[in-house]
């Protein structure tokens, strides 16, 4: 991939509200190029959603979420594709991720309770065909997400004027 | 403040100023500091765009070997002129840096950040009488430091015009039988000017016709956008004559670790390594071993933060144009010095009232010496969003005018 769409892959990580005009600007791009850019990444499905990194905790209405090991026996043929498909297709499901290692799934689900999570585990998640086993972990507190550290202890200790 | 008719010695009834050395009482209150007072008295909702230090943290792997070493008992004193593999580390960087060959054993001296290395240099060469030419706007302690060491400071103005660059013409304007030193500061605070290779050449010909010591802060080197920064002691014949300071605290936002070197001829830095000794002894140990991890494992993350200053540097000269204020392109360190001539105020004038009409402080040109005046220094190591709020504030105290 050039540069330039990398740079502005780089600013959006941090902040995917800036426009192409502010993105031009600080890369000394012309703005036409730079929404250019953009337009073919979205296409390409390079860049593939601007969403929002929340604090739920924060949050009155509380969320959980538990990443959970899935073990399963690949498909002749379609390897763990098809299973992985099974599971991501479930709107309780956040991420899905392939891994090495002493497993083979990681799958991120979320819910609003405890309860809400096992059952899907148990009445979802575990009878499909070819799963083996499955762990369960739940998330007890989220410090870093994303590259984004939700409760940044440094603040700016600079003094306000300095030679 | 020093209440000095108050303060009057219980023995002789001497004020207590007149204990005071005449070089000290000579030198002027910084104005920097009479704005800090301004400014931290008036806190509420202020944008500070004054800030002279990176807004990044130090590097977490550089913190993190700080705090290792100290676990591990290494409070002790260093060798005088630093840690063996820290003046090699320093030695091993400015060679691939900026091409300038210097022997880890006698040529490199670490100090207690890049002041004390201007401070050690001019105390090292500086007879009473001597002439020390500044360009200016510059930093605000080269003048105050060579007053101390007795010698005579003979400011030479640069101009916006000329991108605030050093010219031969105005050099040679200044010299004097007793023009000793020339103090250079590129890239520039507070003007964000460089300097090229084919803008050094007729200065190192000065140099040498008039047979000048050079002490060469070059602190910012590595913040310099769209070129290279030439290191002065890089030109022809120039390396023994320069003394060139520089320090961890601008390109590995290390300011508080006080982390600073000066390297040069092995008879000045034994020099200066004399005075050291026997007024810090070394510099700190922690500082040192951090500094040490900042060159052999922090080049990236210092690449990473020089692309994200760029990238800031851009927005606010494009703001300070769109804005109404005529900004020159700053390609080093990271502050714009745009002109305020045209609101008819003195740049003191317009630092105050813009710090209590529009909550923005930006330090007022005319501290930094001649040819600041009319200016504002603005930093622009703050957040984009910090920046664009900043610019709008500006704008609209601007329109109000």
């Amino acid at each position: 991939m050039d540069t330039l769409k990398l740079k502005i892959l780089e600013i959006l990580k941090q902040d995917a509200r800036c426009d192409a005009a502010m993105i031009a600007t600080m890369l000394g791009a012309a703005e036409a190029e730079v929404a250019r850019a953009i337009s073919e990444m979205e296409a390409d499905k390079v860049i593939v959603k601007y969403n929002t990194v929340v604090n739920w905790s924060k949050v009155d209405d509380e969320k959980v979420t538990a990443l959970i090991e899935v073990q399963i026996t690949p498909e002749r043929g379609r390897g763990f594709d098809a299973i992985a498909e099974r599971i991501y297709l479930y709107p309780e499901v956040k991420s899905v991720y392939l891994m090495s290692g002493a497993y083979d799934l990681l799958v991120e689900v979320e819910g609003s309770s405890l309860k809400e999570v096992a059952s899907f585990v148990s009445n979802k998640l575990s009878p499909i065909d070819r799963v083996l086993s499955t762990k369960t972990n739940f998330i007890l507190k989220k410090y870093k997400q994303d590259g984004i550290i939700f409760e940044d202890q440094e603040n700016d200790h600079r003094l306000l004027v300095s030679p | 403040m020093i209440k000095d008719e108050a303060a009057v010695s219980p023995v002789n009834k001497k004020s207590m100023k007149d204990y005071l050395s005449p070089a000290v009482r000579e030198i002027p209150p910084s104005g920097i500091r009479k704005f800090f007072d301004l400014v931290s008295n008036s806190k509420e909702d202020i944008i500070s765009l004054g800030v002279g230090e990176p807004d990044f943290s130090t590097p977490w792997h550089v913190r993190e070997a700080a705090v290792y070493s100290l676990e591990r008992g290494r409070t002790k004193y260093t060798p005088n002129s630093g840690i063996p593999e820290l003046r090699e580390a320093i030695a091993e960087y400015l060679y691939k840096s900026f091409q300038v060959k210097y022997e880890p054993t006698d040529e490199v001296l670490v100090t207690v950040g890049g002041s004390e290395a201007i401070d050690l240099a001019l105390r090292a060469l500086v007879t009473p009488g001597d002439e020390i030419l500044i360009p200016e706007p510059c930093y605000i302690s080269y003048s105050p430091i060579t007053t101390i060491s007795g010698g005579k400071a003979v400011g030479i103005e640069t101009f916006a015009k000329d991108q605030f660059k050093l010219t031969p013409e105005a050099l040679r304007a200044a010299l004097t039988p007793r023009s000793k030193i020339l103090i250079l500061c590129y890239p520039s605070n507070p003007t964000g000017g460089i300097m090229t290779y084919e803008d050094w050449v007729p200065i190192a010909k000065i140099v040498e016709e008039n047979d000048l010591i050079v002490i060469s802060d070059e602190i910012y080197a590595e913040l310099t956008y769209g070129q290279k920064h030439v290191s002065f002691a890089a030109l022809p014949g120039m390396k023994d004559r320069t003394i060139l300071v520089s320090g961890f605290s601008k390109a590995f936002a290390m300011t508080g670790w006080r982390m600073g070197y000066a390297c040069g001829h092995p008879e000045l830095i034994s020099a200066m390594t004399k005075i050291h000794q026997y007024t810090v002894m070394c510099a700190p140990i922690m500082g040192q071993v951090a500094a040490h991890e900042a060159l052999t494992n922090g080049l990236e993350e210092k690449d990473r933060m020089m692309e994200s200053y760029n990238q800031r540097r851009r927005l606010v000269v494009k703001g300070f144009r769109e804005i109404g204020l005529e900004c020159h392109e700053p390609q080093g360190a990271f502050y714009a010095f745009p002109s305020i001539v045209k609101t008819g105020m003195t740049s003191d004038e317009f630092a105050q009232r813009l710090l209590f009409e529009a909550k923005v402080a930006a330090v007022p040109g005319h501290v930094f010496g001649l040819g600041g005046e009319g200016f504002l220094r603005c930093s622009y190591a703050y957040s984009v969003s910090q920046l664009n709020e900043a610019l709008e504030r500006i704008g609209n105290f601007l329109k109000k005018l």
